[in-house]
């Protein structure tokens, strides 16, 4: 009984790997998987170095390519007799490093599993492997006027399987849900090589719902193998209203005054003026350059909805001080609209040599603060941020432009970021909305949770993967790097930029 | 109230030292769910009230025995609710009992489950130590998602003092409309709408009369009405029915026949087996009021591709839940280790060691 209470090991620090024996791991895993499969010469290792958080490089041991779950089972099986790392990889799409490789460990690539196994249109669900594209999932769906509802940015390129690892979200999320939202079933193997289905074909299954542990779990508790989403019937019409504002504050209340009046609009977005400035020369998607901010807003549903919804929206934006407010015409107007939005990322790209994505979420009465504060930042760091944000459920993507070839600027990008992170927090929000933590934003986990949370997070860990081989030193910081952590920012000038707010 | 939270820390640890057992109760209004309930009673109704309501941040923070009845008022006043409709029961359920229990009402197939609506939660876990999972903002992927699954858990893994909500607006208009027809004919067109952009909230099939609630704004609503037929019911007699299903006060639920409640795929066939019938969520759950053993009910439903909760009025001993596979069970055991390892939080009303 005693032992039971007794803390796992391995939340305390970093385990160390280094006995891992390569040959050996190498050989046993060629009798289960053929040559094409089983990658260990270097050249072929460095296409799989870092996902999409590229300043993170690492060469893993290994890489398998499996088609079969019986084929994922054995490897589990083999890394867990070995003690090896497993680090999960879908697309390589991820912005936290959740699928950078570890040094000593093998890196499972679900790339060949991208069968959808069947679209069943009466039932509205669709069985896929875990490396189907998101974007694949809709374009199965459309005969049948249905699609896969979630739509990350990355949706063109990134698998449902990353998708379910790290929760993933878009710009339609607040009337839609989450990844969490649009699941039905996870079919998944522990790293004992045991398969377990999360969910079920109904609305709910039996026991703890362990659905929402593995999602948005960044391939910590299980490896997975087939996913079942619910698909949505396709909305007849979509319409979209432009607003402008000469004050971003103003067009936070103006989102604040939409919501309040009972509206959950399809998408509710922001930019301020130098993104919307970055974009506009991109694409031209007619953003009026002078306002200090603007506004896109979706409405879709039946002609006769979107009718009302449009209206009503119209007047909540011009009573909230809008300069100028537009509704789309038309679908080719409608998608102009969003090409801007959809193209912040790049024109950030085109505008600076590189940038960093930060991804805090924050409550929206608190957006005036943050970019306050973020225009403070641009000036202590002498670094340019755009800000484009997920206005209608306060998820802020920060922008910071910066050039990795200038010594110290990847650094202090880095602090920047931090700094917007460690107010999130501060805000009464959190480090990360849709992005995960992954290795970027581990040491924030420090300030976001105290230590009872990470140890009762270790704990839940260790229910699934008690040596903690799946994907080591991601998302949970271990007890010793938090106090590590804590010394560090004792130790500079302002320990506690902004004391007088509420700790999370 | 920081007061009353280490004085419940401490039982929990005096509990968790001497091999106590701890039994929560929100308003009590769920006692009959589940096992047998076990273990000294502790009340949680000394912890109530509104933390924060941010009715623009579709947002509220409320301690755990606040009555559910309470609160719906006070969301009520802005025009919001809780949208996954939660089942009442009785005067005095709570906003701790009702996501501890899980269960949602009419609307659950249209717009999620307790679990869809849970941000945050604080709690007090086996050890006696207070935790706090996820916050008060919509999109949150710090660490995993504990506070989400605590919905459904039936207070095993922890005792739960406070939760953060997402609330949305009430609909602005609202309209049912019933239907003449059988089971299966029910069920098929409850599918085919499904497919379609109807604003479809919550729908119910019961001998020969197939029922459709349809919610959202005034010109969806009108529109969805000319288009389907049927025969519209008053607004009284709308309501009636509506609560009649979530509370339980429907005539279908009286008597002393157990009670089976069985989740499965919507499109799953006619059940076929004896026993009155009582459809709800699109086909997704199902009410069966049947002697049948329940081995004969697992198994077909099981078939089917769902599960059975043996809901009410059964033998509370046995298993009132869906039995798991061992693979699963070994996790859900873990998990019930890593919260509550010395087994304080009520033993057993979910299954057997857990
Ligand atoms: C379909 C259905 C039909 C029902 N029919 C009836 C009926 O006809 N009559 C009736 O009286 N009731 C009925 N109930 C139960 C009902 O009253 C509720 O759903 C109610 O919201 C439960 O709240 P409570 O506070 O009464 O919970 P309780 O019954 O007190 O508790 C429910 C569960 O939650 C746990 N719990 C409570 N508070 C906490 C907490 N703070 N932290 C952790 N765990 C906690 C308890 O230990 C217990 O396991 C029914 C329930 C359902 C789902
Ligand atoms: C331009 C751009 C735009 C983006 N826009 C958005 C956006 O709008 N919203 C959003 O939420 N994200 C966005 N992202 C982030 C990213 O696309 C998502 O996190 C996506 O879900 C990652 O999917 P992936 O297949 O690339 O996963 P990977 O990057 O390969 O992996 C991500 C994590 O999931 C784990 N994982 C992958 N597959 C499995 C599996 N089968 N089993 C278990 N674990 C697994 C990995 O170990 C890793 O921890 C964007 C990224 C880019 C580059």
């Amino acid at each position: 009984m005693a032992d039971r209470f007794e803390e796992p090991a391995f939340g305390a620090v970093e385990r160390d790997f280094s006995q891992v024996d390569k040959a050996r791991l190498v050989q046993a895993l060629s009798r289960v998987l053929a040559p094409a499969g089983l990658l260990h010469e270097v050249e072929d290792l460095r296409p799989y170095e870092c996902d999409g958080m590229a300043a993170l490089r690492q060469v893993p041991l290994v890489v398998v390519l499996p088609e079969t779950e019986a084929q994922v089972v054995e490897i589990l099986k083999i890394c867990a007799a070995q003690q090896v790392p497993v680090v999960a990889r879908g697309a390589g799409t991820g912005l936290s490093g959740g699928a950078q490789p570890h040094r000593f460990g093998v890196v499972l690539s679900l790339a060949r599993f991208g069968k959808i196994l069947g679209v069943d249109a009466h039932a509205r669900r669709a069985v896929v492997q875990p490396g189907v594209r998101n974007l694949a999932i809709s374009e199965a769906a459309a005969p049948f006027g249905l699609y896969y509802a979630p739509d990350p940015s990355s949706q063109i390129a990134c698998t449902i399987g990353g998708n379910v690892a790290e929760n993933s979200g878009g710009v339609h999320c607040l009337k839609y849900g989450l990844t969490i939202h649009n699941l039905l079933k996870v079919r998944g193997v522990t790293i004992q090589g045991e398969i377990v289905e999360f969910g079920s074909l109904a609305l709910d299954a039996p026991g703890y719902d362990l659905l929402p542990l593995v999602t948005g779990s960044e391939g910590m508790l299980a490896v997975v193998t087939e996913v079942t989403v619910k698909l949505t019937p396709k909305p007849q019409l979509a319409q979209c209203v432009l607003a402008a504002f000469d004050d971003v504050v103003k067009a936070g209340d103006a989102v604040a005054a939409i919501i309040a009046a009972g509206i959950i609009p399809a998408g509710l977005e922001m930019m301020d003026q130098p993104a919307t400035a970055a974009v506009e020369e991109f694409v031209k998607a007619g953003y009026p350059l002078d306002a200090e901010a603007i506004l896109l807003c979706e409405s879709d549903g039946t002609p006769e909805e979107v009718a009302e919804e449009i209206g009503r929206v119209r007047a909540i934006l011009e009573n909230s001080g809008a300069t100028a407010v537009r509704v789309s015409r038309d679908e080719a107007e409608r998608l102009r609209f969003w090409a801007g939005r959809k193209a912040a990322f790049p024109a950030a790209g085109r505008i600076s040599p590189d940038y960093y994505c930060m991804d805090g979420t924050i409550p929206r009465k608190r957006l005036g603060e943050m970019l306050k504060a973020i225009q403070a930042m641009e000036r202590k760091y002498a670094m340019r941020c755009i800000n484009v944000f997920h206005a209608g459920d306060g998820n802020l993507h920060p922008l910071i432009l910066f050039d990795a070839n200038k010594p110290g600027d990847q650094h202090t990008a880095e602090a920047f970021g931090a700094e917007i992170l460690e107010l999130s927090v501060a805000l009464g929000g959190t480090i990360t909305g849709e992005h995960g933590v992954g290795i970027e934003k581990i040491n924030q986990m420090c300030s976001q949770f105290a230590t009872p949370e990470i140890k009762a997070f270790h704990r839940v860990k260790a229910a699934f993967d008690p040596a903690g081989l799946l994907n080591p030193g991601k998302a949970i910081p271990t007890l010793n790097r938090c106090a590590e952590y804590g010394r560090e920012r004792m130790g500079r000038t302002s320990p506690q930029a902004h004391p007088d707010l509420p700790r999370f | 109230m920081d007061d009353l939270i280490q004085a419940w820390s401490e039982r929990v640890r005096q509990a968790a030292a001497g091999g106590g057992r701890l039994r929560i109760r929100g308003g009590g209004s769920k006692d009959f769910y589940g096992r047998e309930p076990v273990g000294e009673l502790l009340e949680t109704g000394a912890c109530r009230g509104i933390v924060n309501y941010e009715p623009s941040e579709l947002v509220v923070s409320v301690r755990a025995g606040t009555p559910l009845a309470e609160l719906e008022a006070v969301l009520a006043e802005r025009g919001q609710m809780l949208a996954f409709d939660p089942p009442h029961f009785a005067a005095g359920a709570t906003i701790g009992g009702c996501v501890a229990a899980g269960l949602a009402g009419p609307r659950r197939a249209a717009v999620g489950g307790v679990r869809d609506f849970v941000l945050g939660a604080r709690l007090i876990d086996g050890r006696g130590d207070v935790l706090r999972f996820g916050g008060e903002v919509m999109k949150n992927v710090a660490g995993y998602d504990v506070s989400r699954a605590l919905a459904g858990s039936l207070g095993t893994l922890g005792l739960i003092i406070e939760l953060s909500l997402k609330v949305l607006p009430r609909p602005l208009a609202e309209a049912t409309l019933r239907f003449d027809t059988d089971e299966a004919d029910a069920l098929h067109r409850l599918n085919v709408w499904g497919g379609q952009p109807l604003p479809v909230s919550a729908s119910a099939w019961r001998s020969g009369g197939l029922y459709l609630r349809l919610s959202g704004a005034t010109a969806a609503v009108g529109a969805a009405v000319a288009r389907l037929g049927g025969e519209a019911l008053d607004e009284g007699a709308a309501a009636a029915l509506w609560c009649g299903l979530r509370d339980h006060t429907d005539p279908f639920f009286a008597g002393e026949l157990p009670l089976w409640r069985l989740s499965l795929p919507s499109d799953a066939l006619a059940l076929e087996l004896d026993g009155e019938q009582l459809v709800e969520w699109g086909g997704a759950q199902r009410w069966l009021r049947s002697e049948r053993p329940a081995a004969d009910i697992r198994q077909r439903v099981e078939a089917l591709g769902g599960h059975a909760t043996l809901f009410r009025h059964g033998d509370r001993h046995g298993q009132c839940f869906h039995p798991l596979p061992a693979a699963m069970l070994a996790l859900q055991r873990n998990l019930k280790n890593a919260f509550d390892p010395a087994g304080v939080f009520n033993p057993g009303r979910l299954y057997e060691g857990l």
